[in-house]
């Protein structure tokens, strides 16, 4: 059986509706999955009925078909909770290497382009392979593969400005004549000069900004889909490529705003390498407390409401599973547990979400900053664990501070607060944390899995 | 006029995206963006489409290469955003995931 033009298009309708619906089954936890669902059957539609029109090499098709689902499945099923940032930016990586490769591939069929398919080409090659090699140092600075660190050079901002105007150029006189040699060549100077780009625009940003570039490589992967969308003329490409585009967008806003950070100084300021430098001068003054498992047992042991608050660190020491019992012997005592989520905690939005929903965790006990913070004064106890900057009073009270204006967890404002880390050490940030000073603080040093299990341990031997 | 026509869907997509997306809670925001990653490898139709039996050479080759990019891109991003969605459950202590 082989499908026209106008049944084909009558399809990706549907599809396309699939996708929204699925996309709106994902503002409650208790539909999402189905949404998820339905949004995958509106992807099978679309592939269905592509592969029934007329004159498809199949062998191709199947080869190609059966390679990426083997490769994404058994990536998809064996990541770690605690790693799926680097798998979303892989995947990513790979949804703009195809844009691009697919822009590429209808230019070397069809060389005689219009204007407008020109424009749409270059763009398709332009932000798909930006959004590949972008994605894949995001890709290795979470997977620690590279150093998490912001890499900055003398001239770096000049050298991207400069790549960027060269690819323009290139882009510019591509589009007035897309026929080769010159344009065959000029395409290829704009997909390597955009290559290139995606790697010098991406290896100054550190570790803990993460969130935001992930969001909007999302984003750009979105987009690049679009313009692919416009090379081959198809609806369901520009579709869902806008509805992706449009998401990440959202996501790189609430990122930022979430650090009250433009998303300009994001890219280019190679936050927490400049910073450092400044912070060695006037830094909180006090005394720190520490506390052994024995004080921290008897502090949750008679307290009344406790709000966990974890961040990047839980997923580093993968305390998710021991934060979650320990949470469940407090219930057990007739203590009220929360766990309160910075937007911007872990290293992609909503990661510490997925890593206590994985430690079974109840989505109702997660409960976000604007939530909390009202109601912090009638917090007993704050558990921080691996979580910093977040924190920090200072976003709060010292306008000279880096973090300054940040919306923060106001951990402070509770009656105690107790610290889980393994050291002194600043975050990300590189500034100090006046929590740590605080009169009812209380650090709790040490590895945050192996420190939640010994309180566990305290708990079962009292109650033995 | 082509152009036109798609420029106008692409517009009202847009819009259509951010007022549907901008209701997803902070909770969904990872499988969201990984749900939305598999979404965008919706570049494989335009690929499958592009495998024509009367092309050849190099233009198979980059479209053979999209398919498959793209279809680890669609499969893996919605195994692992069903994964991850299967974990958020209410109050019921049952097997963890």
């Amino acid at each position: 059986m082989n499908l026209g033009q106008v049944e084909i298009n009558f399809a990706y309708v549907v599809s396309a509706a699939l996708f929204i619906f699925g996309l709106k089954m994902l503002s409650s936890p208790a539909t999402a999955r189905r949404g998820n669902l339905l949004s995958g059957v509106g992807m099978l539609l679309a592939i269905v009925v592509t592969l029934l029109a007329a004159g498809i090499a199949y062998h191709w098709v199947v080869l190609g078909i059966l390679v990426g689902s083997v490769a994404g499945l058994i990536g998809a099923y064996r990541v770690k909770m605690t790693a799926m940032p680097e798998m979303v930016a892989l995947f990513n990586g790979f949804g703009g290497l195809a844009s691009m490769l697919l822009a590429w591939s209808e230019y070397h069929q069809v060389q005689q382009l219009s204007t407008f398919i020109a424009l749409v080409t270059v763009l398709s090659v332009f932000i798909g392979s930006i959004t590949f090699t972008g994605s894949m140092v995001a890709w290795g600075k979470l997977s620690g593969k590279i150093s998490q660190k912001p890499v900055i050079f003398q001239g770096q901002h000049l050298i991207n400005a400069a790549a960027f105007a060269l690819a323009l150029l290139a882009a510019l006189f591509f589009i007035l004549s897309p026929a080769p040699p010159l344009g065959y060549l000029l395409f290829l100077a704009v997909l390597l000069v955009a290559l290139a780009i995606g790697i010098t625009s991406t290896i100054p940003i550190g570790g803990a900004d993460m969130p935001v570039v992930i969001s909007l490589l999302n984003s750009y992967s979105g987009l690049a889909a679009c313009a692919a969308g416009f090379v081959v003329s198809n609806n369901i490409l520009i579709v869902a490529g806008a509805l992706v585009g449009a998401s990440g967008i959202i996501l790189t806003r609430i990122m930022c705003k979430a650090m009250n950070r433009s998303l300009a100084n994001v890219l280019f300021s190679g936050f927490g390498k400049a910073i450092a430098k400044d912070a060695g001068g006037e830094g909180p003054k006090g005394e720190v407390r520490p506390a052994s498992a024995e004080d921290v047992f008897y502090i949750l042991e008679a307290a009344d409401s406790v709000a966990f608050v974890p961040g990047y660190g839980l997923a580093v020491a993968q305390a998710q599973h021991v934060v979650r019992e320990l949470g469940d012997i407090l219930e057990a005592n007739g203590t009220e547990v929360v766990y309160a989520i910075h937007p911007v905690a872990g290293r992609m939005p909503g990661h510490m979400n997925v890593l206590l929903a994985e430690a079974n965790v109840s989505y109702d006990q997660l409960v976000e900053m604007d939530d909390i913070n009202p109601r912090m004064d009638s917090v007993d106890v704050c558990v921080v664990i691996g979580a910093n900057d977040v924190v920090n009073p200072a976003a709060v009270h010292e306008q000279g501070s880096p973090i300054y204006g940040m919306p923060i967890i106001e951990t402070y404002r509770a009656k105690t607060v107790i610290v889980m880390k393994r050291s002194m050490n600043p975050g990300f940030a590189g500034i100090e944390n006046a929590l740590f000073y605080e009169e009812n603080t209380r650090m709790f040093f040490g590895d945050a899995k192996a420190s939640i299990q010994a309180l566990i341990a305290e708990f079962k031997s009292v109650n033995a | 006029m082509t152009a036109v026509f798609l420029t106008f869907i692409f517009i009202l997509s847009i819009f259509l995206g951010f007022e549907v997306i901008s209701k997803v809670p902070s909770t969904l925001h990872t499988p969201l963006m990984s749900g939305s990653n598999a979404i965008s490898g919706i570049t494989l139709i335009g690929a499958l489409a592009s495998l024509q039996t009367s092309y050849h050479g190099l233009t198979v080759f980059l479209a053979f290469l999209a398919v498959v990019f793209a279809t680890i891109n669609v499969t893996g991003g919605y195994a692992a955003t069903d994964r991850m969605l299967a974990m958020f459950k209410k109050k019921d202590k049952g097997d963890a995931a």
